[in-house]
C-alpha cells in the first residue's frame, strides 16, 4: 500500500477521500490501494467521497469512473459521493459520460444506497 | 468591440505540477474577477484540460492568463501556446472522441463547450494555439 490517499474500513464498506490533486503517479497508486484493500478487507461496498474537489477535470474524472468499475469486477459495489453542483455542472456540459458510475448526494446517501443493494453482508 | 488586457501573468508548462499551478492561477483570477463557482469551476476544468494538452503532446510551452474587459464585461482570457507536434485532424478531434492515452477524448471538445470564446490554431510540425475566454455573466 503506498497510502497516498487514506482508505477507512466502516464495517463492511471502505471509505475513500479524494482532496489531494491526483496526478499520474497517485492516480495508480490510488487505484492500486483501493482493490488491494477490497481483496484484503472482504468489503461489500466503495465509498468515493469527492465534496472536497472543487474541479473534477476530464483525466480525474476517469480515473474516479475506471476506480469504480474496477471495484465492481472484483464484486464491489462502488458509489461516488458528495460532488459538488459545479462539478457536476461542468462534467455534463463538457459530455463526460459518467452514466456508468452510481452516485450519492452525500456520504449517509451513498452508504444507504450500499445497505439498501446488498443488506452489508457478502455472499460467501 | 476591442479587448483590453488588465492584468496578464505568463506562466510555463514543463512537468506535471505545472498543470496543477496553471489551475490555481486560473481560479485565483476567476475568483478576484468575480465569477460564480459554476463559471470558475467551468473556466478552471478547460484550463486544466488544454494545459494537461501542452503536457501531454508538446511537452512544453506556456500558458498566459490575463484579466480583460471589452468595454462592456470583464472576463478571464487564457492562452495555451506549444511548439509541438501540432493536430493533423482540427474539427475531428473538436468532434470529441478522438481519445488518446488516459482521456476520452474531450480535452479539446469538452473545453469548448465550457467557455464563451474559443480559438483553435495548429499547424502540424509547428505547433499549437488555443485561446479561451470566459466572460462574467451579469
Amino acid at each position: 500500500m503506498s497510502g497516498v490517499i487514506p482508505i477507512l474500513r466502516m464495517g463492511d464498506v471502505l471509505l475513500t477521500t479524494v482532496h489531494v490533486e491526483l496526478r499520474d503517479a497517485i492516480a495508480d497508486a490510488f487505484q492500486n490501494d483501493v482493490l488491494s484493500a477490497i481483496e484484503k478487507s472482504r468489503a461489500t461496498g466503495l465509498i468515493i467521497d469527492i465534496s472536497g474537489l472543487d474541479m473534477v477535470d476530464s483525466y480525474v474524472a476517469r480515473i474516479l469512473a475506471e476506480t469504480g468499475r474496477m471495484a465492481r469486477l472484483m464484486g464491489t459495489d462502488a458509489v461516488l459521493c458528495g460532488m459538488r453542483p459545479e462539478v457536476s455542472a461542468t462534467l455534463v456540459r463538457m459530455g463526460f459520460p459518467m452514466g456508468t458510475v452510481q452516485t450519492a448526494l452525500d456520504l449517509d446517501e451513498g452508504l444507504a444506497l450500499l445497505r439498501s443493494k446488498n443488506g452489508g453482508t457478502r455472499h460467501e | 468591440m476591442s479587448i483590453t488586457t488588465r492584468e496578464r501573468r505568463e506562466m510555463p508548462v514543463e512537468c506535471e505540477d505545472d498543470v496543477i499551478l496553471v489551475r490555481r492561477a486560473v481560479r485565483a483570477i476567476a475568483e478576484q474577477t468575480g465569477f460564480d463557482t459554476f463559471a470558475s469551476a467551468a473556466l478552471t476544468t478547460a484550463a486544466s484540460e488544454l494545459t494537461r494538452n501542452i503536457w501531454v503532446h508538446a511537452k512544453k510551452g506556456v500558458a498566459i492568463i490575463e484579466r480583460v474587459e471589452n468595454g462592456e464585461r470583464t472576463g478571464v482570457r487564457v492562452t495555451f501556446r506549444d511548439e509541438g507536434p501540432g493536430i493533423a485532424d482540427v474539427p475531428r478531434v473538436l468532434a470529441g472522441g478522438y481519445s488518446t492515452a488516459r482521456s476520452m477524448g474531450l480535452g479539446l471538445s469538452g473545453s469548448k463547450r465550457l467557455v464563451d470564446d474559443f480559438a483553435l490554431q495548429s499547424t502540424v510540425g509547428t505547433g499549437t494555439t488555443v485561446e479561451i475566454v470566459k466572460w462574467k455573466s451579469y
